[in-house]
Parts: structure tokens; C-alpha cells; sequence
């Protein structure tokens, strides 16, 4: 079966999104008032797997060993069935 | 005697490095590139700044993940001196030679001039030339050079003189004035349990003559080879 996983990393709450703060500031320039932006970065990954829950296995595997830092992100993960 | 300076994608002070413990030290280096997956003939390794893979992903992530990380982490094992710079400090956190992470600098900007660092311990093979306390003048270049770790991580690497360098005022104060990039405790630099691992965002190569300004870092090198000879 073929799945389509989407992959959120985001900083983990406290630690510091200059990025964020930076928008957040340019959004005041334009006159929006907001109380905090975060970024994040999200990864779409299409793959094969037996079942839904081998390709989650198989996701959250590669989030651990690779697209996240679990020092300093946190990461979620929704899956779909390609039909 | 010899060194492998290693060369990833987008490393791009290897030429300088080479050039220090060469022609300034007379010692034997080779570029090593990132597809070599055995370093066993060499003494020692370090690991240059740049760009690898563009910073794709995360600085140094990328290239923490290279065959030939396999490799280093033999030799560090082994007991061997392993210096990675900027980047390469990168690289070593991602690979988890080293503890903690390096984020993006509080201020995001590209920060590229002289600081002053502290030598926090002698007990590395890197800085046994120094003095405990001694203020030395090297510069930084970079953008993700904010180094963080958990409390109880900054706290074991306090415990276990594990820090080796710490960003000062010229006067040898860790103020946050001092601090370039917002990282935790001002750490510039630090060590491995075993020691023979030094990360360190600064580039002792740009301070390793008096020409460039200043040549405190040519230190950093020469304990490294004293090391060596006396291993």
C-alpha cells in the first residue's frame, strides 16, 4: 500500500524562534497586533508500507534518526492511504 | 604523524586548516573526502567549517549522517583527538560525538567578527599549550551558533570539565554583551566525556598568525600535535 505521511517539526515550546520573533515584528510594521508566531517545517513523504502502522513505525523512525532533532524539536505525524 | 582534514560538500575553510598545520606548523595533513570510509592510518581529524549539503535540514545534519562519520567516531573512540569547527562543531553535535545542539543565533544574523574567549580547562588535548583563564582573541563566522542543552546536561558538562571555552569580555567576563549568538552559559567550546572531542564555533585557523590580526588560536593546534607525539 502506498501512504502519505505529513511531518511537522517545530522548536520545542520555550525555546527560543528568532525566525518567528522576526515575522511577528514585520506583522507589527503592518499594523497586526499578534501575541506569538512560530515556525515549523512540514515534509511530505510518500511510501510503501504493509499497513498503516508500519508506515507509521517506519516515519516515526526517520523522524528519530534524521529530520528532527529531538534535542531541541518536536515533531507530529498524520498519515493517509494514497488510493 | 599525520591529520585528515575532512572535506564535505561545501566545507570551505579545509584550505585553511591544511595551510596552519602545514605550512605554519609543519605538520602532515591530508584532505580527506567525505567518501573515504576508512581513517585508521591517521593520528588525528578535524573537521572544517563551511556549508555542508547547503545547511539543508540543519547545519551539519547532513553531513553527521556520511559514511565517513562512521569512521571518525572509530577513531574518537580509539582515543583519538577529533576537533570539528563551526560546521564541523555542527556535525558533531548532530552526530552525537557531542552533547547538545546549535540553533540559530538569538539575533539572526550572520555574525561574523573577532570575540574573545576564556580557556575554561587545560585538560583537553587541544588546550594543554594555555593557561586556565588565559583571554585569547578568535573570531566567529556564523549563523546557527547558539549552543543548547537541558539543565542537566549543562550541568554534568560543568561537573565533568567538559567546558572548554567560554565567550568574555576583553576583561574575561562572561556578560551577555559578550555573547554573539544567545548561547547557553556563553559556551564557545566544548569537550567529550573522554576529552579527545572538541567542538567550538570560533575559528582558531583565522587566528593562527599574526598577520590576520592574531595568533592565539595556533595553540588550539599545537597541543593537538603535542598530544599525538606523546600518545
Amino acid at each position: 500500500m502506498q501512504y502519505q505521511a505529513e511531518v511537522i517539526i517545530e522548536l520545542k515550546a520555550g525555546m527560543l524562534d528568532p525566525e518567528g520573533t522576526t515575522v511577528k515584528r514585520a506583522l507589527e510594521h503592518l499594523g497586526y497586533e499578534t501575541d506569538s508566531v512560530r515556525t515549523a517545517k512540514k515534509f511530505t513523504i510518500v511510501l510503501q508500507a504493509a499497513d498503516i502502522h508500519s508506515a507509521k513505525e517506519n516515519v516515526e523512525e526517520m523522524c528519530q534518526k534524521l529530520i528532527a532533532n529531538p534535542i531541541i524539536h518536536n515533531y507530529s505525524i498524520s498519515l493517509r492511504e494514497i488510493e | 604523524m599525520s591529520i585528515a582534514v575532512v572535506q564535505f560538500g561545501g566545507s570551505n575553510c579545509d584550505l585553511d586548516i591544511l595551510h596552519v598545520l602545514m605550512d605554519v606548523l609543519g605538520a602532515d595533513a591530508e584532505l580527506v573526502w567525505y567518501k573515504e570510509e576508512n581513517l585508521d592510518r591517521f593520528d588525528g581529524i578535524v573537521i572544517p567549517g563551511g556549508f555542508s549539503y547547503g545547511d539543508y535540514l540543519r547545519a551539519g545534519a547532513i553531513a553527521a549522517r556520511t559514511p565517513i562519520m562512521n569512521s571518525v567516531k572509530k577513531q574518537a573512540d580509539a582515543g583519538k583527538p577529533v576537533i570539528g569547527i563551526c560546521n564541523g562543531f555542527q556535525v558533531l553535535t548532530e552526530s552525537g560525538l557531542l552533547e547538545g545542539a546549535l540553533t540559530t543565533n538569538n539575533y539572526p544574523k550572520f555574525r561574523c567578527e573577532p570575540t574573545y574567549l576564556r580557556v575554561e580547562t587545560t585538560d583537553t588535548p587541544f588546550t594543554s599549550m594555555f593557561r586556565k583563564g588565559d583571554i585569547l582573541s578568535i573570531p566567529i563566522a556564523h549563523m546557527e551558533g547558539n549552543y543548547y542543552a537541558d539543565e542537566p546536561t549543562l550541568a554534568s558538562l560543568e561537573r565533568n570539565d567538559q567546558v572548554v571555552f567560554r565567550y568574555v569580555d576583553r576583561n574575561g567576563n562572561a556578560t551577555d554583551e559578550a555573547n554573539p549568538n544567545g548561547s547557553r552559559e556563553n559556551l564557545a567550546g566544548i569537550a567529550s566525556k573522554r576529552k579527545n572531542v572538541l567542538g567550538m564555533m570560533p575559528h582558531p585557523e583565522r587566528a593562527s598568525e599574526e598577520v590576520l590580526g592574531s595568533s592565539d588560536g595556533l595553540k588550539v593546534f599545537r597541543s593537538m600535535l603535542e598530544y599525538i607525539s606523546s600518545r
